[in-house]
């Protein structure tokens, strides 16, 4: 292998890529334009629910329950009903997702120790919503209990709480170095999935093809500034991820830029082999996306937990690397784990890379037909 | 190269089909070295298709083959190495200089890093493009791109060269000045191989090839293309009337091509032939002020040989 003629190519698809604005946008707009979109639309947390009051008892107690809802942070009173009828037209028309009905004897039950009863109307039909925004209810409605009347109805076991790596529970803080991931392996996919389709169609392989160059030469050649362009796209997103979007970063960025980098290498080795197989700009770009895109977005547990997955999805999901990539990342940045408990998801996406370049490399070849 | 005789490319019953369709049927020719080799045909004849056979693009169905010594089928990387291709379709990489372009395939064909700079200037004088090695290649005219695209080509000064279709789409001139290159290349001693289907270049090989429809239908120097395989003779006819004089031989069967304000027909061999035929349209009221003999170009040879395969 003659390092000459892979910088040959590596210099010449670098000029071809900084003169070609669609290219540019390609690598550089597209994952962050990406991370912004994913990473303000996709958010687990529910918050500031919106809440309609019909308060019947209208007592110094209803008031102090409702502002415990207030403060917690979790809801805002978007309208105050002066009959239960009015409560109706406010989940039908959305515009509010849950009801909280006190009735008129709720204070009186309380400071007379019997149980106080409120009424909550959920809009079930977002049931994620509804069930965590049901929790919270009953979480305030505890908390509030126990301020009333501490020496009552303590539990008999308190589970002393301590949330481990993301300790707010904010969904964001796994959301963003997930996305990261899948962001990396659908541009890496993309970028070479049409470098080698280009110059079948405007003819510049078949020259290419009749000269001394290896098919190895070549790949690396094509591989390497597409490989460059994706470690700025992972330093941009992790510093977008940090500094936009607030998520910690504890690990170690060496870590971090290893293992990306063998990710990187196996991304970009697969679309080009999708790009050699097809021969075609378009029909790769669709391959390309439908193969990276999908699998990065449903089956690498970045929006679906992979345990909550039917046995066979899970199985299929062992075979995609992105599942390794979304999993050593968000331990990177959120548990600090040293190399030696990554070892073996690293070594998995090094064989994927591998098997991918050894792939296009046979696929490829120096003839016409 | 690996042979010391004469020869550069040797074919023998090269053959190639793309399922049903036989492109190139059974070919076998000798180019020896040093030679301008011109392979002629019309468009689809399977001239490109044979190239590429030879420069490894493609494996044969059939036959065998060797370039500069090294086996068509089992050496195409081999190949590669002693050859220079340029490709019927421009191939050079238009959104880079003409410089650029120059520095990636001496890259790729690994000039040596002293004769680097040597070789780019000859390639932009060769091309005229010492003042224009900047420009974008896409922006650059027809001969101009032909021109680097030959100098990229050749770089790493090739002992074969083949060339396919150079100068289609080119203008006369750009045209007569690729060919001085060609005659300077085959004077160092370099084997060209060049394809066309523009008659009047082909006067300019040292050797030449006919192929139609996938078969090798004639081989050797122009002049003996002319000589020997031309079966009939061609008369040129001065009158005043051509449109007249040349509904009158069609009447009588007899094909007549316009130049200009002479008439060409090509009748079987006979010394009285161009009597017969100024009696004949004499006879029919057209005066004839002229008829002679005249040596045959290659595209009567070629139109002739076609109609007798």
């Amino acid at each position: 292998m003659k390092l000459r003629r892979v910088s040959a190519v590596a210099k010449k698809e670098i000029i071809q890529i900084l003169r070609d604005p669609f290219s540019l946008a390609l690598a550089f707009l597209m994952p962050v334009l990406l991370l912004f979109i994913f990473g303000y639309a996709i958010t687990l947390d529910v918050d500031n629910l919106k809440t309609t009051v019909y308060d019947q008892d209208n007592s110094r107690e209803s008031r102090e329950f409702l502002s415990e809802m207030v403060r917690s942070g979790y809801f805002t009173v978007v309208g105050y009903p002066s009959t239960p009828a009015e409560i109706t037209p406010y989940l039908d028309k959305g515009i509010a997702r849950i009801a909280i009905w006190i009735p008129y004897d709720f204070s009186k039950n309380l400071r007379t120790g019997k149980e106080s009863q409120v009424q909550v109307l959920v809009d079930g039909s977002d049931s994620n919503t509804a069930t965590i925004g049901l929790a919270y209810v009953a979480a305030v409605a505890d908390l509030f209990t126990q301020r009333m009347s501490p020496t009552r109805r303590l539990p008999p076991i308190e589970p002393r709480l301590r949330v481990w790596y993301n300790s707010e529970l904010k969904s964001r803080n796994f959301i963003i170095p997930g996305l990261v991931a899948v962001i990396m392996g659908i541009i890496a996919a993309l970028l070479t999935s049409l470098t080698i389709a280009r110059e079948w169609e405007r003819g510049t392989m078949e020259q290419l093809v009749s000269t001394p160059i290896k098919k190895t030469e070549l790949l690396l050649g094509k591989l390497i500034p597409y490989f460059l362009i994706g470690l700025i796209d992972v330093a941009i997103s992790v510093i977008i991820g940090i500094f936009l979007f607030g998520v910690p970063f504890r690990g170690s960025v060496v870590l971090l830029f290893l293992v990306s980098s063998i990710f990187l290498f196996g991304g970009l080795s697969f679309g080009i082999l999708i790009s050699v197989a097809t021969k075609s700009q378009l029909l790769a770009s669709q391959v390309a996306m439908v193969t990276s895109y999908l699998p990065a977005f449903l089956l690498s547990g970045f929006m679906f937990s992979i345990a909550n997955m039917p046995q066979p999805l899970q199985l299929m999901t062992r075979i995609i690397p992105a599942r390794y990539f979304v999993s050593l990342i968000k331990d990177i940045f959120l548990k600090a784990n040293p190399l030696k408990f990554l070892a073996f998801d690293t070594l998995l996406l090094s064989v994927f890379g591998i098997l991918a370049f050894a792939m296009a490399n046979r696929k490829f070849k120096k003839k016409i037909i | 190269m690996r042979t010391e005789d004469a020869i550069a490319v040797k074919i023998d019953g090269l053959t190639k089909k793309f399922g049903d369709f036989v492109a190139v049927d059974s070919i076998s020719l000798t180019v020896r070295k040093g030679e301008v080799f011109g392979f002629l045909g019309p468009n689809g004849a399977g001239k490109s298709t044979t190239i590429k056979m030879l420069c490894g693009l493609l494996t044969p169905t059939e036959g065998t083959g060797s370039v500069g010594g090294y086996d068509v089928r089992n050496e195409a990387e081999e190949i590669k190495k002693h050859i220079g291709y340029m490709s019927q379709r421009f191939s050079l990489y238009e959104t880079l200089t003409a410089e650029e372009n120059i520095d990636f395939f001496s890259g790729i064909y690994g000039v040596p890093s002293d004769k680097k700079s040597e070789r780019k200037d000859w390639a932009l004088r060769m091309a005229g493009l010492e003042d224009r090695k900047n420009a974008l290649t896409g922006t650059l005219p027809g001969g101009f791109k032909q021109r680097v695209a030959l100098g990229c080509a050749i770089l790493h000064e090739p002992p074969i060269i083949f060339l396919d279709e150079p100068t289609s789409g080119v203008d006369p001139v750009s045209r007569r000045s690729f060919w001085d290159l060609i005659y300077r290349m085959s004077a160092e001693g370099v084997t060209v191989f060049v394809t066309t289907h523009y008659m009047d270049e082909a006067d300019y090989c040292d050797r030449l090839a006919l192929i139609y429809r996938g078969r090798l239908i004639a081989e050797g120097t122009p002049q003996q293309l002319k000589e020997e395989y031309m079966v009939k003779d061609v008369l040129e006819i001065e009158v005043d009337d051509v449109v007249g004089a040349m509904e009158t031989l069609e009447r009588r069967g007899i094909e007549s091509v316009v130049f200009g304000s002479l008439l060409h027909v090509a009748v079987e061999k006979d010394p009285q032939g161009p009597a017969k035929l100024k009696e004949m349209l004499e006879q029919d009221g057209i005066p004839v002020n002229g008829i002679e003999q005249i040596p045959p170009s290659l595209e009567d040879v070629f139109v002739t040989l076609i109609e007798v395969s």
